[in-house]
């Protein structure tokens, strides 16, 4: 029984449908990538997952449990469980980088300060910013800003992570420092699930690649197969077009 | 505590009140549109004055933005009479209004010509057009886009100002209230249909004015 | 000219200008109290506007038809509907309290607008972040929105303070002794209109001048300093 599983997931911003026909699955402790071109709706399903869009149809389950996604509880309760980092960092800009990686689990969570902060220390320290704790968002690059942003979602202790895209905005430079802590939570065995255009480490770190085009999700397998021999047209083209590269 | 309220009775007021908000209307009309001058005049005075002429200005947004528009009524009705010049009621409150809402759309008009970039109006100059074409074609157009949704709020604040009209015995929507509260003493009703009509009566304002807006000037303006 | 110029003198006593002093001091803390109490209910509003919950829908909608509704009557109509609202309801309240409160019931609907474009001017982006976070909207609103919308919401909020400094000059229609007033009792004890009027609007001004140069320089401040 998979871990998570999505089947057939519709949903739409106002009137205009954005994901028709969404589904994939996730075991425990596996790492599955999300490809597909711009604007296809990947970003929208990791919204789905966390509760900020609600979907006008298909099924969730979690655990073999199906999710209500109508359902405040359950959704604090998948919240607690999916941590996300988002397309563009989405750090509070009134915040230190520490206050910004404690806050939740001080606040929400309410854990000891102490542990609070001593965890955001290490957290910060792993992802290669221990000297910038007291430093604000907008006073780090972009690369950094990632890297808080993935402490601070991993100060939640989440089941699974959910990234977007986290080295889409960063220069080139950048990239190996984000992809470095991401190796290293994979190696730790953390589930996640990926959407990432950088097709080497989507290889190198995902068992499963599920690519999506307007809406749908329309291929998945293992990185071997969908990438060097994709079945349909549709991922055969983007795969073509973006290995050119 | 036991109060029933009958609006039975302020019924046969209706087209009373409805020729109250006509005088409102026609008095916000007549001082916004002499505000309209005092301000397009201020803001020139402003923007491209003389030091002089920009002191004036200056001195006489100053003083009347931060008195009060019934205290300046007050003092050109009681004082004026003083040096001659006897006002009725509506002259006097229409001379304060307009006197008042001068300095508050010298204000919004000052920051309406500061809005115009000034590479906007180079770019089109490098492109061929001569400055009255510039003039024309780009400042206007853009001024007028800019400042029409804070001129058409500026215009519900007047409508609503008029109201202070009562105090002095005119007889718009407010006055027209006193009036009838004083023959009926239905003071809840009344002061109700009239707070409701001065509703209805902006809304109305705002929502022509809106539309007016959009296909004149293709300004962006919303009714609420 | 001499009879003014001796009126003048006649009316420069300690008993007039302390009675200019008391009519000031009234009209401040009347449009102080009204806007602080219009605040805290409009923050409230805006809070209320701001929730998702299906349940609170109808209260959502009464809020907007508040806010439009009394942003569209002429204070002095609140004034009186308030006053009248009050006597209905057998209640003894003195004017002052009853400027003061309508002073409040339209300080809400404005002041909710306010803090409104407040917590828009946070963005969207750090809203959703806090929710997947799990913050409650009320943990939000304390630890991100409103330490980021305060320095929006301060400038107009001020101006709409300073704009009731003027507009509560309507309070003397019910009897509220407040700077008009002030100027009506001296009017009426025959002292020259330009005199009883002209001290009032001079008074007004001493007190508005320097609080609108305090206003422009706090939007001055406020627009060049950083988010922390
Ligand atoms: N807030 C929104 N309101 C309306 N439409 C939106 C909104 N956000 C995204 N969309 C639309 O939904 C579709 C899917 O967007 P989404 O962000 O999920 O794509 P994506 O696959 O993540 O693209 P990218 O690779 O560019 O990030 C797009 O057509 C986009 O225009
Ligand atoms: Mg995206």
């Amino acid at each position: 029984m998979p871990y998570l599983e999505l089947t057939d997931i519709g949903a739409s911003y106002g009137s205009k449908p954005v994901l028709a026909g969404v589904s994939l699955s996730l075991e425990r402790g596996e790492i599955a990538s999300l490809i597909g071109p711009s604007g296809s709706g990947k970003s929208t399903v990791l919204r789905v997952l966390v509760g900020l869009l609600t979907p006008s149809g298909g099924s969730i389950r979690l655990d073999g449990k199906p999710i209500d996604v109508g359902n405040t509880a359950t959704i604090r309760d998948l919240r607690r469980r999916f941590a996300i980092v988002f397309q563009q960092y989405n750090l509070f800009q009134n915040m230190s980088v520490l206050r910004n990686v404690m806050i939740a689990p001080l606040k929400v969570k309410h854990r000891p300060r102490e542990e609070c902060e001593s965890e955001a220390r290490r957290l910060l320290a792993q992802v290669g910013l221990g000297d910038k704790l007291h430093a604000y968002p907008d006073q780090l690059s972009g690369g950094q800003q990632q890297r808080v942003a993935l402490a601070r979602a991993l100060a939640l202790r989440p089941e699974v992570l959910l990234l977007d895209e986290v080295t889409s905005a960063l220069d080139p430079e950048l990239v190996a420092e984000v992809l470095d802590a991401i190796r290293l939570l994979a190696a730790e065995g953390m589930t996640m699930l990926i959407v990432s255009h950088e097709m080497g480490f989507v290889r190198e770190v995902s068992s499963q690649v599920v690519f999506m085009a307007d809406g749908r999700t329309v291929e998945s397998g293992p990185p071997a197969q969908l990438l060097d021999n994709p079945r349909t047209p549709r991922a055969r083209d983007f795969v073509g077009k973006i290995l050119r590269h | 505590m036991n109060y029933t309220p009958h609006f039975g009775q302020i019924t046969r007021y209706l087209p009373y009140f409805c020729g109250g908000a006509a005088v409102s209307l026609l008095l916000a009309t007549l001082a916004f549109s002499g505000g309209m001058v005092i301000g397009l005049l201020g803001a020139m005075a402003k923007t491209s004055g003389g030091k002089v002429l920009r002191r004036f200005a200056g001195a006489y947004v100053t003083f009347f933005t931060n008195t009060p528009a019934l205290v300046q009524v007050y003092f050109i009705y009681f004082v004026l009479p003083s040096c001659g010049i006897v006002l009725d009621s509506f002259d006097a409150v229409l001379l304060g209004l307009t006197l008042n809402s001068g300095a508050y759309l010298t204000e919004v008009q000052r920051a309406g010509f500061a809005s115009v970039r000034r590479n906007e109006v180079e770019a089109a100059e490098t492109l061929g057009m001569s400055r009255r074409q510039v003039v024309w074609y780009l400042v206007v157009p853009h001024i007028v886009r800019t400042l029409y949704p804070p001129l058409t709020g500026q215009f519900i604040l007047i409508t609503l100002g008029t109201s202070m009209g009562a105090v002095f015995g005119v007889e718009e929507l407010t006055g027209r209230a006193f009036s009838v509260n004083a023959e009926t003493f239905r003071s809840i009703e009344i002061f109700t249909v009239v707070g409701a009509m001065y509703v209805v009566v902006t809304i109305l304002a705002s929502l022509l004015l809106t539309i007016a807006g959009r296909s004149l000037f293709r300004a962006r303006v919303s009714v609420f | 000219m001499f009879r003014a110029l001796q009126q003048l003198h006649e009316f420069a006593t300690s008993y007039n200008l302390l009675l200019l002093l008391e009519g000031g001091a009234r009209t401040l803390v009347l449009s102080a109290a009204g806007c602080v109490c219009g605040f805290v209910l409009g923050f409230a509003l805006a809070v209320l506007r701001h929730t998702a919950a299906g349940w609170l829908l109808p209260a959502r909608i009464l809020g907007v038809v508040y806010v439009e509704m009394f942003r569209r009557i002429p204070f002095l109509v609140t004034l009186f509907l308030v006053f009248y609202a009050f006597q209905a309801l057998g209640l003894d309240v003195p004017v002052f309290w009853v400027a003061v409160a309508s002073t409040c019931v339209i300080g809400t609907a404005y002041l909710s607008e306010v803090v409104r474009a407040g917590f828009a001017a946070v963005p969207r982006a750090e809203w959703d972040a806090a929710a997947t976070m799990n913050f409650s909207l009320l943990q939000t609103l304390r630890f991100v929105v409103v330490p980021q919308a305060w320095r929006v919401v301060v400038p107009p909020a001020f101006a709409f303070f300073l704009s009731f400094i003027k507009d509560s000059a309507l309070a003397s229609q019910i009897g509220v002794v407040e700077l008009t007033f002030v100027g009506k009792i001296f009017n009426n004890r025959g002292l020259m209109p330009a005199i009883a009027f002209g001290s009032v609007l001079i008074a007004y001004f001493v007190i508005s001048y320097p609080l609108a140069r305090l206003g422009a320089r706090l939007e001055g401040r406020l627009a060049l300093s950083r988010a922390h």
